[in-house]
Formats: structure tokens, sequence, C-alpha cells
């Protein structure tokens, strides 16, 4: 930094400066001291610069010290001084090296300023970089092979949330799942989003013995209680701050499990009502990572794009696995057409074959009648055909089961139980 | 942004990975690739060839957690060397490739062009490392084109503190053109991850 010199001492040597770039509202400084007799210059009277067009009138420039034209240089070389200041530090640029020096070089520090290009990395690199890393030196503590969809969905949302503004964390999202039959909404926001889904992972965490989000001594909660539970222990509307804890125990859960051994995949999560094996429920947790990115992209208006085909397999796999007890749950509360032929467990039993087509699309075989049936080609009765994004839109009930657009043949009412059977998977 | 990252942290994640922990190398990815990224596509102005650079620093870095030196400053700042170097050694080859197939430019063409690309991505790494009220004032005054008065009541500090930020962030900005750069060795001189 050019150290402070006397006053008006140093003249000559300044080098001809040209001016920084024009400002964006070149209005004239009304804030500057009315004490100070603006020094007008007659020669800006003179007819040749009143008949130029477009020149804003000659400001009214500041008496100003040495010590305040030095401290201007920065806002001077960004265009941020009123017309008056611009101009008394350009006059005084004139004559003063040490400032003059510095101004140059200020200016050339603005060219170095610029906007930051589009911040989206691929989402895929990461996984690319990862995969090239751990073939280059295979890690002593891998990441599991099942945890990788939830890694994967996480880094995703966490990336769009870095992206995104302060205040857009406050922007509604409206929250669809499919309950009593129909897609029911509720309000929140961004940062409401968040919330949930840390309150939720928090069933994770804390059949690992990790730290639950809710407080110790929680009593077993549904996805939806916890959630509640969390929204109304807040003081204040969720904001930004939530990020950090929502990812921090996403580390956390990640590299607790790596560390964990073999048999963690097999541990039991309870959700109240229900329970799956570790390995299924970060896998569930992944996809509604995925699902509330995706709400959360449309508020914002952030493009987002469905996971990997391999990790887009494993959601709907997962689902597929799922449907023939949520047909009998729906079967014992009259939801559902009764089962036509019990077949003894294990055996093969009147199946849909579910056809997902695009990317992580495959062939399902649902057993229809219990869930101990096991599904078989031979015993189809009805076939389904859909696309992979819209059968996971349909498992989230945010398209209800008449909406979803399906290739049907066969059983009607196969066909119909099922797909309502895929919408009854969805909740808050 | 300009988040600090604690000595601390610093230290946890070098043990982490010299370890092996593949969990670590995730967390390391998500903290740095946007940096890593935005200073090789800087330099090389190329999104492949900022993915090929990103692979490479990461590469290295898990291969070799134990050449980060907490004495020479943060983990952040090592990040950064390494990728402008990469970049850098990047950018002479497809130059030397170029003039071999096409025999245009010089030796001359190519330094400046290497010692415009470091300035840039050695501005960047500036920009997002100072501290965040100079880093908020800069982008008041510069994006948003607001004037200093503006900035300082955006800001809610003094018109004399907003001159002193605008001044001091610039300042900081310009010692991008005058440190020595990392990587601007003599041609055919780098050296690679």
């Amino acid at each position: 930094m050019t150290g402070a010199n006397g006053d008006a001492d140093d003249v000559a040597r300044a080098p001809w400066i040209p001016g920084p770039r024009r400002s964006a509202d070149d209005h004239a400084d009304l804030t500057a001291d009315p004490t100070v007799a603006p020094a007008t210059d007659p020669a800006a009277q003179t007819p040749d610069a009143a008949a130029e067009a477009d020149v804003p009138d000659e400001p009214d420039v500041p008496q100003l010290t040495h010590r305040v034209l030095k401290s201007l240089l920065g806002a001077w070389a960004l265009s941020a001084c009123s017309a008056g200041e611009t101009r008394a530090v350009e006059d005084h640029l004139t004559e003063c090296a040490p400032c003059a020096e510095e101004a140059l070089r200020l200016r050339d520090a603005v060219a170095l300023l610029h906007e930051d290009r589009d911040l989206d990395l691929d989402p895929l690199l990461r996984s690319r970089v990862l995969e090239n890393c751990l073939g280059r030196r295979p890690a002593r503590v891998p990441v599991p092979e099942w945890v990788t969809p939830y890694d994967a969905e996480t880094a995703r949302l966490d990336a769009l949330l870095r992206d995104i503004g302060e205040s857009e964390w406050h922007a509604p999202v409206r929250l669809k799942w499919y309950e009593d039959e129909r897609v029911t909404r509720r309000k929140t926001t961004v940062a409401g989003v968040i919330g949930h889904l840390l309150a939720v992972d928090g069933l994770v965490t804390s059949a690992l013995g990790i730290k639950d989000p809710l407080g110790a001594g929680v009593p077993e909660l549904s996805p939806t209680e916890r959630t509640e539970a969390f929204w109304s222990a807040l003081d204040r509307p969720p904001n930004r701050a939530l990020r950090g804890p929502w990812r921090d125990q996403t580390h956390t859960l990640i590299r607790t499990v790596s560390f964990a051994g073999r048999g963690v995949g097999d541990l039991t999560v309870t959700y109240k009502d229900f329970a799956l094996p570790l390995r299924d429920s970060l896998l569930e947790r992944a996809f509604e990572c995925w699902v509330h990115a995706d709400d959360i992209a449309n508020a914002v208006a952030y493009p987002y794009a469905p996971p990997s085909g391999a990790h887009l397999h494993g959601m709907i796999d997962l689902a597929a696995r799922l449907l023939p007890a949520a047909l009998a749950g729906r079967r014992r509360s009259g939801l559902a057409a009764p089962a036509r032929h019990l077949v003894a467990a294990g055996a093969p039993g009147r199946s849909l074959h579910l056809e997902v087509e695009g990317a992580g699309g495959g062939h399902w075989y649902i057993a229809l009648d219990s869930p101990a049936a096991v599904g078989s080609p031979d015993l189809a009765v009805a076939q389904v055909a859909m696309d992979g994004v819209e059968f996971c839109q349909l498992v989230a009930g945010h398209i209800s089961p008449e909406e979803a657009a399906a290739g049907q043949d066969g059983d009607r009412e196969a066909i119909r139980d099922v797909l309502s059977a895929a919408a009854s998977l969805s909740r808050l | 942004m300009a988040m600090e990252t604690p000595p601390r942290w610093d230290r946890k994640m070098q043990q982490r990975l010299a370890r092996g922990e593949a969990a670590a190398l995730g967390e390391f990815y998500d903290r740095f690739a946007s940096l890593v990224h935005s200073l090789a596509h800087r330099v090389l102005d190329d999104d492949d060839a900022a993915d090929q650079v990103t692979r490479e620093v990461f590469g290295y870095i898990w291969e070799n957690p134990d050449d980060y030196d907490p004495k020479q400053g943060n983990m952040r700042s090592w990040v950064a060397r390494l990728t402008q170097r990469q970049a850098v050694h990047r950018l002479r080859q497809a130059e030397a490739t170029a003039y071999a197939e096409t025999g245009q430019g010089s030796a001359e063409e190519l330094e400046q062009k290497v010692r415009r690309a470091s300035v840039a991505a050695r501005a960047d790494y500036i920009v997002t490392s100072m501290p965040a009220p100079l880093r908020a004032a800069l982008e008041l005054a510069y994006f948003q084109r607001r004037d200093y008065r503006q900035t300082a009541a955006d800001l809610g500090v003094t018109e004399d503190e907003a001159r002193r930020r605008l001044r001091l962030g610039l300042q900081l900005l310009s010692s991008a053109n005058t440190r020595p750069l990392e990587g601007s060795s003599p041609p055919g001189y780098g050296r690679t991850l």
C-alpha cells in the first residue's frame, strides 16, 4: 500500500488516468457539505461544453482534504462516488503522484472482478471424481454401496442450497402427498422443508445412537409427528441457519454407517407405524431428499435433474418391494379388493407386471394377494408401463393414481389397487 | 461466503483423509469442489478441461493428504495452489500441442496467456477468501452498482467505513497483479500432480 505522503506537494509525474467505468446513475451529489462553496468552473459554462448532447450538468466539485480524497480512491475506481466527488478525485490525481499510482492499481483491480459464472457443478462430476480417487487409492474405511444414493442426493441438495440467496430460504413451498384417497397439500418454506428432512433423518440417527435433532428423550414418533414437533419447537420462522445442522447430520450419518461394519445394514429403523432395515431406510431417505429438493428447486425456479439411473432403480425397487404389504394394509381397511387366490408363503402368486421405462427402469412382478407370495411373470394378470420419474412422482404422492399416465393392460381392478397402493406409500 | 476454515477442521480432515476414510473424501469434495472447478475454469476456460483438473486435484490430494502443511496456510489455500498449478500445467500442454499442430503462436504469447490466466485465477481466489465485510462491500458497489453511500446504508456502517472497505478490498485484489504466481515458471517446466 502506498504510504500516505504529504498533501499536494508531489506534483508532476502523475500519469493521466482514464476514468473508471461509467457509473450506473450519474446523479449529482446532494449530500455534499453545503458549507463548502462549490468550485464552479467557468470553463464549464462555455457553449461548447453545453452543446454536447447527453453530457450531464457539470457537477459541483466539493473541496476535499487529501485524506478524504485518498479514502475515496476505492469508491472512485468502482464508479461508486457522486459526480462531484469523481471530479474532485480526478482533479487531484493530476497533481498527486502517490494517489495517481494507487488509483491506477485499484482501477486495474476492478477489471479482475467478474460475475460468477454459472456455479452449478455437474452433479455427476462428484461420483466421477470420487470414483477416480478410490481407483487410485482404495478406501480403508469405504462408504457402503447402499449408502451412496443418500450420499449423492444429500450432496446435490446441499449444492442447490449453497447457491440460493437468503431470501429464497423463505420462498413458499407446497408439500404434497396422498392421504385419504386424495392429494393433500401443506404450505411451508424452503427452510421449513430442510427442517422436515432434518427431523425425519433423526429417526435414522437415533437408531444409530447419534444425537437426535429433536433432543434427548423424545418418544417414538412418526415422521409426520417428528416434523410437527420440530416445526412447533422453533421460536421463529426457520431460515438458512438450518443448512449447517442438516448437512452436519447427513455427514455424521454417512460417517457413522461407514465405520459401523457389516451387519449395520440390517439394523431396524422404526417409523412408529412400520419399520425398515437401515439399508432400505437410507434409500427411502435418499428418495425423500430428492423429492423435497425438487420441491425446493421448483419454488426457487432452479433446474433439478432426477437421480442417476442406478440410484433411481434402487428407489423404484424399494417401492416395488413395499407394494405387497401396502396392498394388504389397504385390503384390511377395505380400500382394495379382497385377495383372490392365496398361496403358501414363498410360493409364486397372482402378480402385476410393472414395467418401468427410462433410466433406472426395469421389470418388477408385484404379488397381488399376499405379501408372503412371490411375484411371478407366469402368474401376471395385468401389466402397467410407466416412466421411472413418473412412477416416483406417484410414489411421492405428487400425482394421483388417476393422473398417472400409465400404459395398462389386463385386470383393471389389480391395476387400480396397485397404483393406489403406490400413492399411499407417500406421506408428509 | 468467505467461510473461515478453522484450523481444527483442516487438521481433522487431513487425518481422516490419511486414514483412508471415504466419507471424509466426500465431505472434502463438498467443501472444495466449486473452488477447484471455478479456478480451473478461470485458467482453462473450458468445462471438460476444468472437470479433468478437478479429477486430478482431488485424486492427488486423496493419494497425498500428508503433503498438506498447516504451517504454510490453511487447507483452502493449499487446495487453491494445487489447482492453479495443475490448471496452468494443462494450459501449457494444450498450448504446446496447438503450437505443434498449427505452428501459430510464440513462447512470449504463451507466457502472456499463462500469466493472464494465473492472475485471473488468483484474483478469484482472493475475492472468495477476503474477509466477508470487504467482499460484501465490493459486491454491492460492483455487482449491484450501489454508490458508496448506498453501500454504507445497506451494510449499516458509516460512509467513512464504506469507503475504507471498498479501498481495502481493491487493494487486496490488486495483489493478484503483483504477487509472484505459482505456476509461472519457465516454459517446459511445470510440476505436475
